[in-house]
């Protein structure tokens, strides 16, 4: 009886997972089709199949660029994060100071006030600073990141105090202490705080939209948009699921390969 | 005696001295890049929210954005679609992704493998998700009409452009990419359960409803008050789907708070107005989620 009300459960959440994954299997299907078939909805189609799809999509958008600075923003985006919010996290966390717990309140405002709010006066301010059209631009509001603060300060605390005091006597100072003794041993917190800040940078759209004008400067989600709006309007529905797969796989494939540390990296995100 | 304590308290304030100096150093990075693009643009826009020079009336202060605004009848389109879409995306979206987590926290390979199914749109980005969903929508040969075909049902249905179910259809999106990430939340929340806790439930002859409703839920509490709020700032801020789907349309059906913030500031120009719209949105996230914090922990109490 509980046996078969717990089949039961899970037969109908394999019925609704396997519907999660329609558009996914319509991806993957319809960017294999030749031509312009007339079932392209179609999941189980006959065939012919074949990459020309993928030939297409390509040579419709300068996908190589695209991929370039996707990969020089996110890479640069996390890069400067990790290395402020060490910094900042080694201040909460170890350093006594007046103020400090008004303060490390004040950074996490930064959770609530997201770019994409506020989008004129941030924009404002990147034309002031010679920013606008240029990744920089894009990149600099999230220098500062609030969740990698709270995290740093979260895992140096839980780090115990004798490696410093043993590094101090060595006469090592705080930089040295942050960088070379606590870093190494925070790398299961960074590794984790990268792959949310990542996939979130990856797949954002409206701000590089906004901050970003010339062709040669886009990312691959605006560059999606923008061809995916050219190929809807000929009705060229393979070659749309190729370019999507273009843009979603790279994730898609690191996410199916390393499934356990990114779904226990997006967990950590709800640490109280 | 004194001497040395005298001596030990000024150490203590050097010392003290020392690690402000050194914590303002740490934090100086931080602090500058926060206060040039988070603490300095809501001072500017809770400034252009009151200056009013659009009108021609050279800056002068005053409340003429906030009655522009809710004068605007997209704006108030927006306002009641934002809430529609909140409510249609928070409920569902959580709904689901408890009942899979709940189905499939077993540890087995096919929960896991349902498991990725759910979380995948979750790697993928909003504007790529969009894609396939104008493809899913589309009139007569997309994903849905086509098999709706397949079970008799012939009369084709232009899912976003009909402005009764456009907003349903965003909604769909949004729930189809989120659920899978507030699921990840509720396995860790119930993996916290205790077994014994649920097994003294059973013992004393609870059964899977009562188990659930007074034990599980109840201990979710602190899960739910983490996804909420989540959820709310998404509701407001992710609207990428609607840039590229159906910009606001047709008819403003689909016309959200950021979206018209965006029309305001990019496409018109009109700062004033931009920015008296984001304060009230700001202001309208900040009272929902104080509201779902305070009234989930008057539930919690009542609970337990």
């Amino acid at each position: 009886m509980r046996v078969d009300r717990l089949n039961l459960g899970l037969i109908v959440a394999a019925a609704g997972a396997l519907l999660w994954a329609t558009p996914f299997a319509w991806m993957l299907v319809a960017s294999l089709r030749e031509g312009l078939p007339i079932d392209i909805a179609s999941l189980t189609p006959s065939g012919p199949f074949s990459l020309g799809n993928f030939r297409s999509a390509w040579e419709s958008g300068p996908f190589l660029v695209w991929y370039l600075n996707t990969i020089l923003m996110c890479g640069g985006i996390v890069a400067v994060q990790i290395a402020s919010a060490s910094l900042a996290g080694y201040a909460f966390a170890r350093l006594d100071f007046p103020g400090r717990d008004k303060l490390f309140t004040a950074f996490l405002a930064q959770l609530l006030l997201i770019p994409p709010l506020l989008i004129e006066p941030n924009l404002v301010t990147l034309v002031h600073l010679r920013l606008y059209d240029n990744l920089l631009g894009v990149m600099a509001p999230y220098f500062a990141s609030a969740f990698g603060v709270f995290l740093m300060r979260q895992t140096f605390r839980s780090i115990p105090i004798d490696y410093e005091e043993a590094a101090k006597l060595d006469g090592a100072g705080p930089l040295a202490i942050i960088f070379l003794i606590l870093a190494p041993m925070a790398r299961p917190a960074m590794a984790a705080f990268a792959i949310i800040s990542v996939t979130a940078h990856w797949n954002e759209f409206l701000w590089p939209l906004i901050v970003l004008s010339s062709p040669s400067h886009q990312v691959l989600t605006v560059g999606l948009a923008s061809f995916a709006s050219g190929v809807e309007a000929g009705s060229d529905w393979g070659v749309l699921a190729a370019g999507t797969l273009l843009v979603a796989g790279p994730l898609l494939v690191v996410f199916i390969f390393f499934h356990r540390q990114i779904v226990a990296s997006f967990v950590t995100s709800g640490l109280k | 005696m004194a001497l040395i304590q005298v001596e030990a308290s000024g150490e203590a304030r050097r010392g003290q001295r020392r690690a402000t100096a050194l914590a303002s150093a740490l934090l100086a990075p931080s602090l500058l890049l926060l206060a040039l693009f988070t603490y300095w643009p809501v001072l500017l826009v809770g400034a252009q929210s009151l200056i009013l020079d659009r009108l021609g009336d050279g800056g002068r202060l005053g409340v003429g954005n906030y009655v522009r605004l809710f004068a605007d009848g997209h704006f108030s389109s927006a306002l009641r679609n934002n809430l529609v879409y909140a409510l249609g995306t928070i409920a569902p979206s959580l709904a689901l992704a408890l009942a899979f987590a709940l189905v499939l926290q077993a540890n087995t390979r096919i929960a896991a493998c349902l498991r990725t199914l759910v979380v995948m749109p979750l790697m993928m980005p909003l504007v790529a998700a969009a894609a396939l969903f104008a493809f899913v929508y589309l009139p007569a040969g997309g994903l849905i009409d086509f098999y709706l075909a397949k079970l008799g049902h012939v009369r084709p249905h232009n899912w976003l452009g009909d402005p009764a179910t456009a907003l349903a259809a965003v909604v769909a999106v949004t729930v189809w990419k989120n659920t899978g990430y507030y699921m990840l939340f509720f396995l860790a929340g119930l993996a916290g359960v205790p077994g014994d806790v649920l097994d003294a439930a059973r013992i004393d002859g609870a059964n899977a409803l009562q188990r659930f409703r007074h034990v599980t839920l109840p201990l979710l509490g602190p899960t739910f008050g983490f996804v909420i709020p989540i959820a709310m700032l998404n509701a407001l801020t992710q609207i990428d789907h609607v840039v590229t789907m159906t910009q606001g349309g047709p008819n403003d059906a689909t016309n959200l708070l950021l979206y018209y913030i965006y029309q305001q500031a990019i496409q018109n120009s009109d700062s004033g107005l931009a920015a008296a719209a984001t304060v009230v949105s700001v202001a309208g996230l900040l009272a929902a989620t104080a509201l779902a914090r305070r009234s989930l922990e008057s539930s919690i109490h009542y609970a337990s």
